[in-house]
């Protein structure tokens, strides 16, 4: 059996090799693109082995090298980063073959180039996922916003290029200047950047500092996309789809949400920032940010736009759960990056799809198609029903805990907007279902069944049924994400 | 006892003489080069110089490493009467840093001078290169005074030169070097003025001696006027904000061999020298450094990054948005000196170790792409990243690294400049730091987008760059990343010589 050290390596470095793979097979597709899928599954698989390995304990952390005094590039297992790479590295499996169908079926140019990005990627993700300090996950934080700007500028024209400029000069201009300060702050005061349970702040930082070095983290996290730095994400939507599938509805925004519950768990500590209610004015503004986006996705008539937006809210979820400063909380938001990347990523491999068959990015043209497109727009719907938060689906579960753990604070209002929330996603997703499978056909739109390429319905069905199954082992979830409490 | 010494000395183990060793064999190499008056001998014997100068000053650094210092009586003529050379960890570092970059260069320079000059010139290039290599190891390794100002001015001298010749190419070199000429030498004079104040005060020039003397001497003017005028006179050679305006025009004009190597090492050579006055010569508790500290230094490094760098996310020519960024980062260097605390001299020796091999890939990139287009101007460098890939992905790096991203060398250096701001409770100047940072991105992104957003030119006929060319730009690309996650030699190299400035101990004498 490979010993789960061993295992972190291989899943950080299967993605490089399938990258050096694409490289070398850059001109025969097949061979190239069946590689990187191997690669997918042994990613995946040395995932699994830690998993088997460690189960939801917290590891000790092994250190590569120290790059300052105190501080190394160091890694460990936790429950929270676990699931993450779990999530990322098995959904990069379903990716990667929609991201065959679509960017053979839509004649994108540079293949090799463009898995290759990706690759380099999702590695960058098993490295923040299984770091074990706040500065190895910022040097991977930083590589994967590198590593991905490629990817948004893929297509080369003026509009690419521009919102590609967006997303790096947001991106890195956060982390730079505003998480990089809190970071070297935070290990001024503290001596220390390891994540450790309870939090390192505790007697070292000063009640009054704690809510500046919060905003310092929560605006400095820029992938968490916590409003007002959210524009970077509808700019990203200029990428092929499965960018925005893999990378901007699940690895680079649940890394910055991730991030964000480290910092809340491990860096400040639950009971710390119960204490000093430095996250107060930040819970109010993730429910701010809950609604306003909701309410911007409502006028986006661009179906991947709408999106975005509505990732922007769903990602403040996460944030207010870990602002809310109760356990109940920090595993809502926990349980909430799984639940809303599955039915993320199915909303986004649906939009996909209808784009390499019919060309279509609008609302208003997507008339009917539903009956053309059957499988993909009952995808659409099961997973617009999980972001809803309906039962029985996935989704519901973690919306039930955060309003657990809104109660348990006494909270009533972040409840109310909750629900509000809830009404609206109904309000901007299912119409996009009703449209296509009630109205009328116009226009060219073909009125008898005409499906995407294979390899672009059949991953988000996969995740759409992955919605269902959630529903049923949310428990699971929230048992195996406990030690993060400490419970 | 003095017996025992004068045995060892005259018993001539080659490691006894490393410190003269390793300013004579560049030295000697000149003239040889000029008396053979052949090319490719004249690049043969400058790598082999500068290659073994490279190994001495690593055999130096490795001995200094954990403290302690090195002195060599020149002559055998005992201190502080004769010419001392002196070595710890403080100029070892730069020495390292200056041969390392003297030698990488070389290769590069092969091609790159052989395009850009005419046959004739090439032999006394080579000579000159040395000449200046020579004077810049000596300002670092020498213990006396008044024999910095006389190898400041041998490398001053033959760099007016080095960028003279750039008018091959381009006329306007002829101003950039005349430009520079001037300044340069006020720079020179106010300095020898200061020295001249010094020795009045203290009758001797050994820098050693000298500090002792200065601190019987309570307020004296002279010693305060000395100060001033040394001050002003190295700021010049460092580029310090506002003594910078022939920074720009030098290395935008002189030939790309010249810029790679002033870039990564003439400035740091001047900063050095800053700091052995400013710390070793000059206590850090002479009331008057400490204002000059916070009321001059401070004040001017902000606005160096900050203006600087502005001017330089405006510039429409690569090699002169690089320089600008030198000034910039010059002000990074000065703010370290600035927060008089150990940890912020730390983040000084090693950023100017850091950004010495940042900067020099950086130029190298730009040199191999004026190999070709002959021009630095983006409007002819469009699309020259995907054309020449490895060129454009060392380029990548070195922004990166400019930039201050984790995983690079830029990024260690920032983190302790910060963390130093942060130890003196100066978090304005900590928030200074990173928010100018964001102009670098702006600067270094510009660039990147010409290099692969933008279509190339029509009948562009660029290719890959030469593997003379390659195989530099690879090492020092590798040594950005390198050193980003591997920080011993330099950070542990820089905090000995921080605490050996900060606290005055040079601990024991090693040999």
């Amino acid at each position: 059996m490979i010993d789960t050290f061993s295992a972190i390596y291989l899943s950080m470095l299967l993605p490089l090799l399938a990258m050096v793979g694409n490289l070398i097979f850059a001109d025969r597709a097949n061979l190239r693109d069946g590689f990187t899928f191997a690669c997918a599954v042994a990613t995946f698989g040395a995932v699994l082995i830690v998993l088997a390995n460690e189960g939801s304990a917290i590891t000790q952390e092994v250190s590569l090298v120290e790059v300052f005094p105190g501080v190394d590039i160091a890694f460990n297992v936790e429950p929270l980063g676990l699931m993450f790479a779990l999530i990322a590295s098995g959904l990069w499996i379903l990716t990667h073959i929609y991201g065959i169908g679509y960017m053979r079926g839509n004649n994108e140019d540079h293949h090799a180039r463009f898995f290759a990005y990706f690759c380099i990627a999702i590695s960058s993700v098993m490295g923040i996922a299984f770091a074990s300090n706040m500065f190895t996950l910022f040097l991977f934080y930083e590589i994967l916003t590198i590593s991905t700007y490629p990817l948004v500028a893929h297509k080369g024209n003026k509009d690419s290029v521009d919102g590609a400029r967006v997303y790096l000069g947001i991106l890195i201009g956060t982390s730079i200047a505003l998480q990089l300060t809190a970071i070297i702050w935070t290990y001024a005061l503290t001596g220390t950047l390891d994540f450790t349970e309870g939090g390192i702040m505790e007697g070292k930082v000063a009640g009054w500092l704690a809510p500046i070095l919060l905003a310092l983290y929560a605006f400095g996290i820029g992938k968490a996309a916590l409003m007002p730095f959210h524009k970077w994400l509808p700019a990203a939507m200029v990428a092929p789809t499965p960018v925005s599938a893999l990378l901007h509805a699940v690895a680079v925004v649940k890394a910055g949400v991730f991030t964000m519950l480290k910092v809340g768990v491990y860096i400040f500590g639950i009971d710390y920032l119960a204490q000093t209610g430095a996250s107060e004015w930040l819970m109010w503004l993730a429910a701010y940010s809950i609604i306003a986006a909701s309410v911007i996705a409502m006028m986006q008539q661009n179906l991947k736009r709408r999106l975005a937006y509505s990732t922007v809210s769903q990602l403040s979820y996460i944030t207010l759960g870990m602002a809310l400063a109760t356990s109940m909380g920090a595993l809502g938001g926990g349980m909430h990056i799984a639940m809303h990347a599955m039915g993320k990523i199915t909303l986004f491999m649906c939009a996909g799809a209808i784009y390499v068959k019919y060309h279509k990015t609008e609302i208003y043209q997507l008339k009917g198609l539903g009956r053309a497109m059957p499988i993909t727009f009952a995808a659409f719907f099961v997973g617009s029903l999980s972001i809803i938060g309906l039962p029985p689906l996935g989704g519901s579960w973690s919306k039930f805990l955060l309003m657990m753990g809104a109660a348990d604070t006494g909270h009533v209002v972040i409840i109310g907007v909750l629900m509000l929330s809830s009404l609206l996603n109904v309000a901007y997703l299912l119409p996009i279902v009703a449209r296509a499978f009630f109205l009328p056909a116009t226009g060219d739109t073909p009125t008898s069944y005409n499906e995407a390429p294979l390899f672009c319905w059949l991953p988000p069905a996969i995740t759409a049924v992955g919605c269902i199954i959630l529903f049923f082992y949310a428990g699971y979830i929230q048992e195996f994400l406990m030690p993060m409490v400490g419970g | 006892m003095a017996g025992a010494v004068e045995v060892q000395h005259t018993a001539l183990t080659l490691t006894d003489h490393l410190p003269v060793l390793q300013v004579a064999i560049p030295f000697l190499a000149a003239p040889l080069i000029v008396l053979v008056g052949n090319r490719t001998f004249a690049w043969v014997l400058s790598f082999v110089a500068s290659a073994l100068a490279l190994v001495i000053s690593f055999l130096l650094l490795m001995a200094v490493y954990d403290g302690g210092y090195i002195s060599y009586a020149l002559g055998g003529w005992e201190p502080p009467w004769g010419i001392e050379y002196r070595v710890d960890a403080a100029n070892a570092l730069i020495l390292f840093l200056i041969s390392a970059i003297g030698t990488v260069v070389l290769p590069f320079a092969y091609p790159s001078v052989k395009a850009e000059l005419k046959t004739t010139s090439h032999t006394l290039f080579y000579a000159c290169y040395m000449l200046c290599f020579t004077g810049l190891l000596g300002v670092v390794v020498t213990g006396d005074a008044f024999n910095v100002f006389v190898f400041l001015e041998i490398s001053s001298l033959s760099t007016y030169v080095l960028i003279a010749v750039g008018a091959e190419r381009d006329k306007r070199a002829l101003t950039a070097a005349y430009d520079y000429l001037i300044m340069g030498t006020i720079g020179a004079t106010f300095f020898v003025i200061g020295i001249g104040f010094l020795y009045i005060a203290t009758g001797t020039l050994n820098m050693a001696d000298m500090s002792d003397r200065i601190a019987d001497q309570g307020s004296n003017r002279a010693v305060r006027a000395g100060f001033a005028f040394i001050i002003v006179g190295m700021g010049l050679k460092v580029a310090m904000y506002p003594l910078h305006l022939w920074l720009p025009k030098a290395y935008t004009f002189a030939p790309s061999a010249v810029t790679i190597f002033l870039s990564a090492t003439a400035t740091k050579a001047a900063i050095y020298v800053l700091l052995r006055f400013m710390f070793t010569v000059y206590k850090p508790e002479f009331v008057f450094e400490t204002n000059t500290s916070l009321l001059v230094f401070m004040p001017l490094a902000v606005i160096a990054m900050f203006s600087a760098s502005f001017v330089a996310a405006f510039q429409v020519n690569f090699k002169r948005m690089l320089a600008y960024s030198s000034v910039a980062q010059v002000g990074y260097m000065l703010l370290g000196i600035a927060l008089l605390n150990q940890t912020g001299l730390t983040a000084t020796m090693v950023h100017m170790f850091n950004h010495g091999i940042t900067k020099a890939l950086l130029f190298m990139g730009a040199g191999a792409m004026f190999y070709y287009t002959g021009s630095a101007f983006y409007d002819k460098l469009g699309g020259l990243g995907r054309k020449m890939p490895i060129t454009g992905a060392c380029i990548l790096i070195g922004g990166l690294s400019l930039i201050g991203v984790p995983g690079t060398a830029g990024f260690v250096s920032k983190w302790i400049l910060v963390q130093a701001a942060f130890e003196n409770g100066w978090w304005p100047v900590a928030i200074a730091i990173v928010l100018s940072s964001l102009l670098a991105v702006v600067y270094v992104w510009r660039a990147v987008e010409v290099l692969y957003l933008t279509p190339p030119a029509k009948n562009s006929t660029a290719k890959e760059a030469p593997l003379m060319m390659l195989i530099p730009m690879i090492i020092l690309a590798g040594s950005c990343v390198y050193f980003g996650i591997f920080t011993d030699l330099p950070l542990g190299a820089s905090e000995t010589a921080a605490n050996v400035l900060m606290n005055g101990t040079n601990g024991e004498l090693l040999r």
